[in-house]
């Protein structure tokens, strides 16, 4: 009774202001990002990580100093395979620019609080010439990287912050983007009032909350109907039995999910019932891409690119050497695997949740560096 | 009899205070010596050191509170949940208005206390066992928290961020709060009534009964007290982060930690020994290995196996040593 | 009849009604409920995949229920799980010629993980919260060094026969899948084990009373050692039913020690030993999966299935405590 009691005051007392949600659906951004997906990049050819949408310029004049430089790197984690294919992008990049002396790499296992203190020992260390920092989440690390824009150039990328004073804040599209891609696929593919699954992995990261809002505007504008959104938590287990839940209850023409690490259970749940694989929407892990050609299914795998971690270090080293780089956002491209290009990013080698959009097979290592053979 | 009870309980406070201070030592010594090794002596400054200190307040925090818990043999697992539900709950109701820091610091305290109350129920009258009851509470805050909340919610004013970032007399405010509160927190274990009821009741819970001690209320009062703390820890996080989100506890593991922070600390798991310092030991111990393995350059996991083995270890160290000197 | 013996007779029926474990009528229960969301539950494919999905948590409570009758907690084997999955998938990398190598590799690695959590609980004399806790830790990031932080190499076929294949065609029960004659076997076993042999009385008088056990001759260290030992060669198992039904990835134990020893109080074990059931405990796992079906059928939200557990967790131990006072007085 007392553990009500205490329960039902809790919530009373969270649900009294009421208006402090994130917004997640901004029909603005949406438009914008959807834009964006069709933009032509600018920048070399072939080389989409030094490719850029949006047309201003930082100046970075003031930031130019002598090499070699020191290069601090305030990562929120290596906690998901995305971050560890993205990890050893940077790496393998630092290698390619002999005017770095060295990357001083702190790791802050998925916490706000660990990150808040690594950025001040940064700080505190006095060595860094110029400060990357991936944050854990955008509002806790604001305060951190305001304060370390007082003392040095920032370069922020993947998820934001709230402040522009970072030189520049690197990442690609967006989650609307990832949203728009595959459901407009899957739109394309299926007739209106066709059954969609939704598989999420978790609530209320802002990434992949956009990425659903996203797919559940276009599916709805199309007359699909959804008919479950359910969270897996990245677990394949899960996944697989959830799915297989879904073909007991009725027809499923297709599934749509928010990140493609467990697409393959996905998948496996309509082979093992003896089932034809509906329209699926992946992401470019191999395991996915390989399955995709296995079966020859009706397919697409949108990306978030792991290319932007190389990005960092290039601008980086353009920042210090005085050159100007895209900024306050440099927007990359984003783009989606098709059954048009699907080959080119098979690689039998390569462990199941590489990201094929790693723009790393010229890098140094590849690719053992990356687990591959 | 009681005489040498008195004795064997001399030495074992001995014992207690010597074995985690070894440790710290030892944590120490390795961290100077990794320091010169690796010619960054400029990570000696006391500036740095402070530094080192203060990425454990909150861990500090509520490990004072989980060491009251154990030392009257229970646990508190639902610590990490209240954190994140204090955190938020502290950040909703301020909702950026300075007016709002006393309102929002009294429900945070208030939501303690009733966790506590309600975890030392059920572990002292529906005799549950302290580990599922508390993990049993982790789950229904965690679940009521996230039913509201999914993302960061609310946000302090700057007045209230003074609590993590503030400097009084040239130390961090945070800082000299874990202080005063170790320094009460000693002072209720050493030299109060209820501080000797929670060694009797966590020595021998029969024998306290029959010495006439109310068992249930120094349990249910040792509860309240962690609850407190993890309470407390969510407003420092808050005033750190400048918002609360539903996560923040579970991943700085702060329910696991805070145990491992207070058994390596020499505060015994089945209650009736230990102390304040110890886990104020324990809590430097972590912090320097954590920092020590920034300045090394660690990859994550393999820092994650040396936790492991470090826990273990530490806390074997202590065993053996502890059995050989009551043999 | 006389009197008498009606009494006597009475003392019994009262007597033996308790005697049945009152998780097989939460568990009937639940099942009825899960029968009217979902119809379609009464046929093979229905309970059969439901069974499927509780094979590795019934398993690895069937093993978690040893440590704990012995007087302690196994944390250590979610992290087992993971190591398992993880390591066969480097190891193999899609080589099917492996498989029987690899396994019986993973096992060994079992054993060496249990020998190390016994030894260390009872040698190092380190509370074995503590102890798994340590270990839980140490296990997961030595996967994720092994694997470096994401999944390498593939399983084949033919190892993710055990947890993935099923027999089908059979006549009644139309299909049946090979996890769950790796269920039976291993239950069945672990129940022997457990309540047909001495081993499994010096169990119970181990976590019942140490010091009267030692007094008594029990072996003690061997005992709790073999039990942590059972206990790492379930997780293995679990693994194995794991990684086959649903491929790898770095987190797939997580959570599996908790629900393991939920799953174990859900049948009545006595935390910190002395009492349990390997049949119970197989119940339990059961109704564990059982509310999480259900709950995924009525649609409701993952937090609220948090609190639910919460609620369920507190209300067995209380009931069963409960029980337990009427029952001496």
């Amino acid at each position: 009774m007392k553990r009500l009691i205490a329960c039902a005051a809790a919530l009373a007392m969270l649900a009294a202001p009421g208006a402090w949600a994130q917004n997640f659906d901004d029909p603005e951004e949406f438009a914008k990002q959807r834009e964006q997906l069709a933009m032509t990049p600018m920048g070399p050819e072939g080389m989409p990580w030094e490719q850029y949408l949006e047309d201003t310029m930082a100046d970075t004049a003031q930031h130019a100093k002598e090499g070699p430089y020191t290069v601090c790197f305030s990562n929120a984690g290596v906690n998901n395979p995305w971050r560890v294919v993205g990890w050893n992008n940077m790496q393998a990049e630092v290698e390619l620019h002999p005017e770095i002396a060295e990357l001083v790499h702190v790791d802050a296992e998925g916490s706000d609080d660990k990150q808040i203190a690594d950025i001040s020992d940064l700080l505190a260390g006095g060595n860094c010439d110029i400060l990357i920092v991936s944050p854990n989440t955008t509002a806790a690390l604001t305060p951190a990287v305001e304060r370390a824009c007082e003392q040095l150039p920032v370069i922020v990328f993947d998820r934001g912050v709230n402040t522009d004073c970072p030189v520049t804040f690197i990442h690609p599209v967006g989650g609307y983007g990832f949203g728009i891609q595959g459901a407009e696929f899957v739109a394309e593919n299926v007739e209106a009032g066709a059954n969609v699954l939704m598989l999420r992995i978790l609530p209320g990261v802002d990434v992949l909350e956009t990425r659903y809002s996203a797919g559940r505007r276009i599916f709805e504008e199309a007359g699909i109907n959804i008919a479950g959104a359910e969270f897996t938590d990245g677990d394949n287990a899960k996944t697989k039995s959830i799915v297989e839940d879904y073909i007991a209850r009725g027809q499923i023409d297709a599934v749509w999910m928010d990140a493609g690490a467990t697409a393959v259970a996905a998948i496996e749940a309509f082979e093992d019932s003896g089932l034809e694989v509906p329209v699926f929407v992946g992401e470019d892990q191999q395991d996915f891409l390989q399955k995709w050609q296995e079966l020859g299914l009706t397919a697409i795998a949108p990306t978030y690119p792991t290319y932007q971690w190389r990005t960092p270090i290039i601008a980086a080293v353009r920042i210090l050497e005085g050159e100007e780089v895209p900024g306050p956002e440099w927007v990359l491209p984003q783009p989606a695997i098709t059954a048009d290009n699907l080959d080119q990013y098979i690689n039998e080698g390569m462990p199941p949740l590489h990201y094929a959009m790693c723009g790393c097979e010229e890098m140094p290592g590849y690719p053992e560096r990356w687990g591959g053979r | 009899m009681s005489d040498a009870m008195l004795a064997t309980r001399r030495s074992r406070i001995r014992f207690e205070t010597i074995a985690p201070a070894v440790i710290l030592l030892g944590a120490v010594a390795i961290y100077i010596g990794v320091v010169i090794a690796s010619g960054q002596a400029r990570y000696l400054s006391l500036e740095n050191l402070v530094g080192v200190f203060n990425r454990s307040i909150a861990l500090a925090i509520t490990a004072i509170g989980q060491t009251f818990v154990i030392l009257v043999a229970s646990i508190d697992l639902s610590v990490a949940a209240l954190i994140s539900a204090s955190a938020v709950l502290a950040s909703v109701v301020m909702g950026g208005e300075p007016a709002m820091i006393v309102p929002a610091i009294a429900a945070v305290l208030v939501l303690g206390a009733i966790v506590g109350l309600a975890n030392g129920l059920v572990v002292t009258k529906l005799e549950v066992n302290p580990l599922i009851a508390t993990l049993g509470m982790a789950l229904i805050i965690q679940g009521c928290l996230s039913a509201f909340v999914s993302n960061f919610a609310g946000s302090v004013p700057k007045d209230f961020q003074f609590f993590a970032y503030g400097i009084a007399f040239g130390l961090p405010v945070s800082l000299i709060f874990i202080g005063l509160l170790a320094l009460l927190s000693w002072f209720v274990l050493r030299f109060t009534r209820f501080g000797a009821n929670i060694y009797s009741v966590g020595g021998n819970r029969e024998a306290a009964r029959f010495a006439g001690i109310k068992t249930a209320r120094v349990v249910i009062a040792a509860h309240v007290i962690s609850s407190l703390c993890a309470a407390t820890a969510g407003l420092y996080l808050a005033s750190r982060l400048g918002s609360g989100a539903p996560w923040i506890g579970r991943d700085g593991m702060y329910d696991l930690e805070s145990i491992a922070v207070v058994v390596i600390g020499g505060t015994v798991l089945a209650g009736g020994r230990g102390g304040i310092w110890g886990t104020i030991a324990g809590v430097l111990i972590f912090a320097l290995i954590d920092s020590l393995f920034n300045i090394v350059g660690v990859d994550a996991f393999a820092k994650q196996v040396l936790r492991g083995v470090i826990i273990i270890a530490a806390v074997g160290f202590y065993a053996v040593r502890s059995q050989r000197m009551a043999a | 009849m006389s009197s008498e013996t009606q009494d006597l007779n009475a003392v019994r029926a009262r007597r033996r009604l308790p005697r049945i474990n009152p998780i097989w009528f939460v568990l009937a229960a639940l099942i009825v409920a899960i029968i009217v969301y979902n119809p379609n539950f009464v046929q093979p494919v229905g309970y059969m995949n439901f069974l499927k999905r509780a094979a590795p948590l019934a398993i690895l409570a069937a093993g978690q229920i040893y440590v704990i009758v012995s007087g302690g907690f196994d944390l250590s084997v979610g992290s087992t799980i993971t190591l398992t999955v993880i390591g066969s998938s480097m190891l193999l990398n899609n080589n099917p010629d492996a498989t029987w190598w690899v396994i019986l590799l993973m096992y060994a690695m079992g054993l060496a993980i249990g020998l190390t959590n016994g030894l260390v609980v009872s040698i190092l004399k380190v509370p074995s919260l503590i102890a798994t806790l340590g270990m839980m830790i140490t296990l997961s990031g030595l996967a994720l060094m092994w694997s470096g932080g994401a999944p390498r190499g593939y399983l084949p076929e033919s190892f993710r026969y055990f947890g993935r294949a099923n027999i089908t065609d059979l006549p009644l029960i139309n299909i049946l899948p090979i996890s769950l004659i790796v269920l039976a076997v291993v239950v069945c076993l672990l129940w022997w084990l457990m309540h047909r042999t001495n081993y499994g009385r010096l169990v119970h008088a181990v976590g019942d009373n140490p010091r009267a056990a030692v007094l008594a001759g029990v072996p003690l260290m061997r005992v709790r050692v073999s039990a942590f030992v059972i206990s790492s060669l379930t997780a293995v198992t679990a693994g194995i039913l794991l990684g086959g039904f649903a491929g790898v990835s770095t987190d797939v134990g997580r959570g599996f020690e908790l629900q393991a020893i939920t799953a174990a109080v859900l049948g009545g074990a006595q935390l910190l030993g002395g009492r349990g059931s390997v049949s119970a405990t197989i119940a339990g796992a059961l109704t564990l999966t059982a509310i999480f079906t259900l709950l995924n059928f009525v649609g409701l939200p993952q937090p609220v299935r948090e609190v639910v557990q919460g609620l369920i967790l507190i209300s067995a131990v209380a009931y069963a405590m409960y029980r337990r006072r009427h029952a001496v007085h």
